[in-house]
């Protein structure tokens, strides 16, 4: 008796809930749209030179502005478009990965994928000393190779989420000798280059750094976006999935392929950003709350992220520090803590 | 009566090497390691005669062969005992934490010792190589018992996932606050940067000799909980039950190996994998009990870095390839055969 009586209460419950959640989902997003370009803007504008709004809307249209001309034009405007695109990037890539094996801790740079980049990267310009479009095309066979090598060494009667990243985890610390070997050989490079490389940094922004990484956004991104709701219903695992409709192995291969275009160019540009690809998606999932697709948020919070982490380094201390520093320092105690609540929740983490 | 005992012990007689067999293997492993130390005195960058090796050895320093000898043997020993503490560090991490994937690199023990010697060169402003011990110690100390505790919150104590998981964030968040110290220091980070890749070239007599005591009482720690960590073994409920008190066992083991892998860290530098290798390969060949197997896996560890070294004096002539470098080489494969032989829980 009673239930009868309920269920239309139910009903309205759940879809007042789902409208709730829209509404704050929208709002959320637009807020955190308006932040990227609030601090783009900012990072245009501050520097050793303070140019105010006027100034920089006219360098952006294309008018000559004595000082701010080279200045915005040359300098800050790559910096921080890169700045803008790898987190995006970064943060779109890691929340793929996140969401296709149900597991926060699947990013990119933990499981050793930036790593496969990265030491391609260092190999392409300190032994071969290639230009930024060579090297991001000699980054994305590596990224792909490692993805493929993780994947094939964790297969095992089909993939364990758990056990791809442990040996995710190991591939990562083999490939990070590589990278110390070549760097180790490298008279060409001083350490201090190197290191600022490894963690991470816009200070060689340029458009012709920015040119490839736009180019492989334009493609990889709206393939991602069309994958974003049968990645979703991925969550619920493969033969729900499959009996709601969606055509599981070729949604998780495009969604592998784009996610990693997406991390070795964004890697390739400017070095392995530490703990965007891995923060994004979980801080996204706190602020918009579950059950919706994470990607336009993620992108929204990675790009965020590397732009304000971008300004904290610049400006913030005495010394100068390459923005992957920042994301770390930032990044790490929030994994940690993460680590905490999954485990006292008693999940199986 | 008689056949039903025979019966009843016989697994675990099988599963239990004999005394005969043990010893085999520690004569073998002990070969091995002499076979190992003339190699790494013999080969290396220069290419040096017989007549050469054999005047050095006795200290000869008249020519260019025979001092290059002469600073084969400290770096020799030395390879030895950072391979030896880090072998049984290794096998005793894997005893208390009934762990198989525990590691002093994979638990994040190493960078915290690397980032303790960082900040104890920079902000305290120490020089001499001797204070480094303390300090890296005291990192290793206290980056062991965060990961630990962060590990074993929650459902079903410190599981392979958790502490692998908890000690990979550390090392994240150590290695960018290391960054964040070193980049503005030029001169720090040049010293560091050797450091950190785990090499045993710049070994001096004296430095070994700071290191010895160190390495002397954590074996003697180590192998005194050795009984102790069997008892473990078969959980903690039993081991109380058979009156071992497991909190001092723990705590004492877990004090002899870090003591063992912090005085390794801070004159090696971090060298990943021996750790993890080393016990698998020596529970294979030995079986379980700790105190035979502690031992051995010190002879095994030795082997194991000496080797290490020397192939990578050799592989890249005329330079060569810090032993860090090479031990990530072969150990990661082998973590990775490790995990996939486990079953792991599915998420």
């Amino acid at each position: 008796m009673t239930t009868v009586l309920d269920r239309p209460d139910a009903v309205a419950r759940v879809v007042h809930g789902r409208r709730r959640r829209r509404v704050r989902r929208t709002a959320v997003v637009a807020v955190l749209a308006v932040l990227v370009v609030a601090v783009y803007a900012l990072s245009l504008m501050v520097g050793n030179t303070f140019y105010g709004p006027g100034e920089v809307w006219d360098v952006v249209r294309g008018e000559t502005v004595p000082g701010a001309s080279f200045t915005v034009g040359e300098l800050r405007l790559p910096r921080a478009t890169l700045a803008l695109l790898t987190g995006a990037a970064f943060g779109l890539g890691g929340v793929t990965f996140q969401t296709m094996l149900r597991n926060p801790l699947a990013s990119p740079d933990i499981i050793g994928i930036s790593s496969g980049a990265s030491a391609a990267a260092v190999i392409g310009i300190v032994v071969y000393e290639l230009g930024a479009t060579a090297v991001s095309f000699v980054a994305i066979p590596a990224a792909l190779g490692t993805t493929l090598l993780i994947y094939v060494l964790a297969y095992k009667d089909g993939i364990a989420g758990t056990r791809l990243i442990l040996i995710g985890i190991g591939v990562d610390v083999m490939l990070r000798s590589v990278i110390a070997y070549v760097l180790m050989r490298a008279a060409v490079w001083d350490i201090q280059a190197a290191m600022r490389w490894l963690t991470g940094n816009l200070n060689n922004a340029s458009w012709e750094s920015v040119r490839p990484l736009a180019v492989a956004m334009v493609l990889a991104v709206p393939v991602l976006l069309t994958q974003a709701r049968s990645l979703s219903l991925l969550q619920q695992g493969d033969d729900s999935a499959t009996a709601l409709g969606v055509r599981v192995e070729r949604t998780r291969l495009v969604a592998i392929l784009a996610a990693v275009v997406l991390i070795a160019f964004a890697t390739a540009a400017a070095g392995p950003i530490a703990f965007v690809a891995f923060l994004a998606g979980p801080i996204a999932a706190r602020v918009v709350g579950g059950g919706t697709s994470l990607m336009v948020p993620a992108a929204l919070v990675g790009a965020l992220l590397v732009l304000s982490a971008d300004l904290v380094g610049q400006f913030a201390f005495e010394n100068r520090y390459p923005v992957g520093v920042i994301t770390g320092a930032l990044g790490a105690p929030f994994l940690l803590y993460l680590l905490i609540r999954t485990n006292r929740a008693g999940g199986s983490l | 009566m008689t056949t039903t005992l025979v019966r009843a012990s016989s697994p675990t007689a099988a599963r239990r090497r004999s005394a005969t067999t043990r010893l085999t293997w520690v004569l073998v492993a002990l070969v091995a390691l002499a076979v190992a130390c003339v190699a790494s005195v013999a080969l290396g960058a220069r290419i040096v005669g017989w007549s050469d090796v054999v005047h050095g050895l006795t200290g000869g320093e008249d020519t260019i062969g025979q001092a290059a000898v002469a600073k084969r043997i400290p770096r020799t020993l030395l390879a030895i005992l950072v391979g030896a503490a880090l072998g049984v560090a290794g096998a005793v991490m894997q005893g208390v934490t009934r762990n198989p994937i525990a590691d002093p690199s994979i638990l994040g023990i190493t960078s915290g010792a690397s980032l303790a010697v960082v900040s104890g060169i920079t902000i305290l402003g120490l020089s001499a190589p001797t204070s480094y011990i303390w300090v890296a110690i005291a990192g290793a100390a206290g980056s062991a018992a965060f990961v630990y505790a962060i590990g074993s919150v929650g459902r079903g104590g410190a599981t392979p996932l958790k502490l692998a998981l908890a000690g990979a964030a550390t090392t994240a968040a150590f290695s960018s606050l290391i960054s964040a110290i070193l980049l503005p220091r030029v001169d720090v980070m040049n010293v560091y940067w050797h450091w950190q890749i785990g090499g045993v070239g710049g070994a001096t007599y004296a430095r070994i000799a700071q290191m010895l005591p160190f390495l002397v009482v954590g074996a003697i720690v180590c192998l005194a909980a050795a009984r102790g960590l069997n008892a473990l073994a078969l959980g903690d409920d039993v081991a109380a039950g058979l009156g071992e008190r497991v909190g001092t066992t723990r705590l004492l083991a877990f004090v002899g190996a870090v003591t063992l892998c912090g005085a390794a860290t801070a004159v090696a530098g971090p060298i990943a994998f021996v750790g993890l290798v080393v016990p698998h390969a020596c529970r294979l060949l030995i079986g379980i009990d700790h105190r035979w197997l502690l031992p051995f896996a010190a002879i095994t560890g030795a082997t194991l870095l000496t080797v290490a070294d020397v192939v990578g004096r050799v592989v890249a002539r005329p330079e060569e390839i810090d032993v860090g470098i090479i031990t990530a080489f072969v150990g990661a494969p082998v973590f990775i055969y490790i995990v996939r032989r486990q079953k792991v829980r599915a998420l």
